[in-house]
């Protein structure tokens, strides 16, 4: 087994999980920053209930309720999409301190030209003007991105002085298009990338069959890489690992599907979705802990059995879980990522190997334009607005999921998958002060805290592993 | 021996594998390469000599791709070849192994073996398996010991390390093997080692550069020595025919001793 994995000798000694892990090959700091999470999120219940019981969550608390938990989701997601970005920016010791104002000059162009443009011209609500908006906003994002990435690499400018005076400009060349004025309503059908309302989530039924999909999907992943070592003659992994690597996935596909299942939509959002699509609303008794509606006599009343709304996955995390596969499939498998980690690794070796890095550059930039442009739609859409304070710090909560993902800022490292955690944990953190009614310089203390301890824990980490 | 006699030697073996004629590269004011000619024949070894700064690595990183030359010209197997960046010079079978190594130190052996010209399975996407699979069988040839391919560069020893940079430069069938002080970070067994390879490598017909400050490597592995002293060369001579003292002066003084062929920069003697 040392022969394969390479970790050393397994000596007889250690204890059970240890080899554990070691046998099933699983990222040991991406399980203490699961662990860490969990902490987290565990603190934040058992405090909230305290402060204010019979929050109904898991421990008495509000944070461990399947609203929190899902509204969570959906507040990570704008940091988390372009987060998977920043990794390969920073893996390629470059910086990008301007998405944020990016953020905002894209989510203020597709708006003026939504709401000020096409609505008038086309009528609003005509379903073309979502999908051209959809479309400027992303090729906008990549063109910013792109134009950052040639003085980067052509203009053999610092990264951290092209995207310092992005962050200054962009966000002023927005509050010239928009004349500083808030852009409002977006169009209907674009609003829905944000995860608003009932119509915004694919329901119980379609989030079970994408989480069936996602299950076989793993199995027939594992078997696939299974068979391939097999075939060239590589000792595989045993095969209770295996299939504990199958167990867990799943189980932890089917839980996060069970939670945004069991989110049902308030009351009064549920009866509009009622009213708007003319489905009929049962009569029943007043309940008024109850979070079905129902009717009595004339009026719509909350009560225990009636007419409810499963939301199931909302649009925009279906985006961050989307964008998170492609990018780590783009990072591990393409040879554009191995040449991005090859290049952060050593910059002359990868040029001196053939690897056009300016090029490169240009592409990563590109690519992280892209993303701001997903994360802009989504921000805008969620807000139904496309306001001048936009994306405001965004560009420090990227990098800092980035780096408490484990990427490291010297370049060569990092992985997409613990930066979205890093957006995850930063974003429980958010919410979590908030349920505490804590203020938000409170929060902000507590982010920065958790930043810096996050690095410090890493690094202690790293040099053990040494 | 004299000059002409040498020129018949070589006339011997035929065509001259690499010819670079009158090269010349500045850095700014700084005339890097001046004027450098040198040839190397299929299973020879020619040592590139002389003090740091002299430009011998310049003269090679011309010949890799790495450096864009001002003037002069480069013939491969007698035709004009035209490199202008690393993936040319591995197009004619260029390998080079460089006195830092130049390895991505955050990836694997295999990643680093491959880097730039990955194995992709028929949907595009990298072939980590098979990539590995080749690299257990080049690196089994090379350093029988090496197990950790599972690891970054960064954690291997130097011999390690630099069995991966060997690899690399010989898997892709060169013909025109560079190396440039190739036995600076090692021990003395691995120095033996490369001493062996080097010999192995000559008998399949490779024709090698080998760049050292250290005379006595290069006295014991190489067939001809070409001097280079402030950017010119000073001479070129068969090993068997001078003395270490007379290449000595060559490097030292620029002084070109009677059974080397002086070049531009040997000193205008009486």
């Amino acid at each position: 087994m040392a022969e394969q994995s390479g970790s050393g000798p397994a000596t007889s000694n250690e204890g059970l999980f240890t080899r554990l892990v070691r046998a099933a090959e699983i990222d040991t700091r991406m399980l203490g920053m699961i662990a860490a999470m969990f902490l987290i999120w565990v603190g934040f219940d058992v405090l909230s209930g305290i402060l204010r019981p019979g929050g109904g969550g898991l421990l008495g608390g509000t944070f461990l309720t399947s609203r929190n938990l899902w509204i969570l989701l959906v507040q990570t997601s704008v940091i988390a999409v372009m987060t998977t970005g920043m990794v390969l920016i920073i893996v390629l010791r470059q910086i990008d301190l301007s998405v944020g104002s990016m953020l905002n000059v894209v989510a203020i162009t597709a708006g003026v030209l939504q709401v000020f443009q096409l609505g008038p011209w086309l009528g609003v609500g005509h379903p073309i003007i979502w999908i051209i908006a959809v479309l400027v906003a992303l090729l906008l994002g990549a063109a910013i991105g792109a134009f950052n990435g040639v003085l980067i690499a052509y203009g053999q400018i610092p990264s951290f002085i092209v995207t310092l005076g992005g962050l200054i400009a962009y966000r002023g060349i927005a509050f010239l298009i928009a004349s500083g004025v808030t852009v409002a309503p977006m169009d209907k059908t674009f609003k829905l990338i944000g995860g608003n309302g009932p119509a915004a989530s694919i329901g119980p039924v379609w989030s079970w069959v994408l989480a069936a999909v996602a299950c076989v999907a793993i199995g027939i992943a594992v078997v696939g890489g299974r068979r391939r070592r097999v075939q060239f003659g590589f000792k595989p992994k045993p095969v209770w690992a295996e299939i504990l690597s199958v167990v867990v996935g799943c189980a932890a596909v089917l839980g996060t599907t069970a939670v945004v299942n069991s989110y049902l939509y308030p009351p009064k959002v549920a009866e509009r979705f009622a009213l708007d699509n003319n489905i009929p609303i049962p009569t029943g008794v007043e309940a008024k802990a109850g979070l079905a509606i129902c009717k009595a006599g004339d009026k719509v009343v909350t009560c225990l059995d009636g007419l409810s709304f499963q939301t199931g996955y909302p649009i925009p995390v279906l985006i961050m879980i989307a964008v998170g596969l492609i990018m780590t499939f783009v990072a591990k498998r393409t040879r554009f990522g191995r040449y991005v980690f090859a290049t952060g690794g050593n910059p002359e070796a990868a040029e001196l190997a053939g690897i056009n890095t300016k090029r490169l550059t240009v592409m990563v930039f590109t690519l992280m334009g892209g993303l701001v442009g997903v994360s802009a739609i989504i921000a805008s859409a969620r807000l139904d607005a496309a306001t001048t304070a936009l994306g405001t710090l965004n560009e420090l909560y990227v990098i800092a999921a980035a780096v408490i993902g484990g990427t490291s800022l010297a370049g060569g490292i990092g992985t997409i998958y613990g930066a979205i955690l890093g957006a995850l944990l930063m974003q429980s953190l958010q919410s979590g002060m908030g349920l505490l009614n804590a203020d938000s310089a409170y929060t902000d203390v507590v982010t920065g805290l958790v930043l810096v301890l996050a690095v410090f824990v890493d690094q202690v980490y790293r040099r053990r592993v040494k | 021996m004299t000059a002409e006699t040498i020129s018949a030697d070589a006339a011997s073996r035929g065509a001259p594998l690499v010819e670079m004629n009158d090269i010349s590269i500045a850095f700014g004011g700084i005339k890097a390469v001046d004027h450098a000619t040198v040839d190397l024949y299929p299973g020879e070894v020619v040592g590139l000599l002389g003090h740091n700064g002299a430009g011998k690595s310049t003269l090679i990183k011309v010949l890799s791709g790495a450096y864009q030359r001002d003037s002069g010209s480069i013939r491969i197997d007698g035709k004009d070849a035209e490199i202008s960046n690393p993936r040319d010079a591995k197009a004619y079978g260029i390998e080079t192994i460089y006195q830092t190594l130049a390895l991505a130190d955050n990836v694997d052996a295999a990643a680093n073996l491959y880097l730039g010209r990955e194995l992709r399975t028929r949907w595009g996407t990298l072939d980590d398996i098979a990539m590995e699979a080749e690299c257990r069988k080049v690196m089994g040839r090379l350093n029988p010991n090496f197990r950790r391919f599972k690891e970054p560069v960064k954690s291997l020893s130097g011999g390690q390390r630099q069995s991966v940079a060997i690899a690399r430069a010989i898997h892709f069938n060169a013909r025109i093997l560079i190396m440039d002080e190739p036995t600076a970070a090692l021990g003395p067994q691995e120095t033996a080692q490369v001493g062996e390879l080097i010999l192995q490598l000559k008998a399949q017909g490779i024709g090698i550069f080998l760049i050292s400050h250290d005379i006595h490597d290069v006295f014991d592995l190489a067939d001809r020595v070409a001097v280079m002293k402030n950017g010119r060369v000073v001479g070129t001579a068969r090993v068997k025919d001078v003395t270490k003292d007379e290449v000595l002066g060559m490097i030292i003084l620029g002084k070109c001793p009677p059974a080397a062929i002086p070049g531009p920069g040997a000193i205008k003697s009486a």
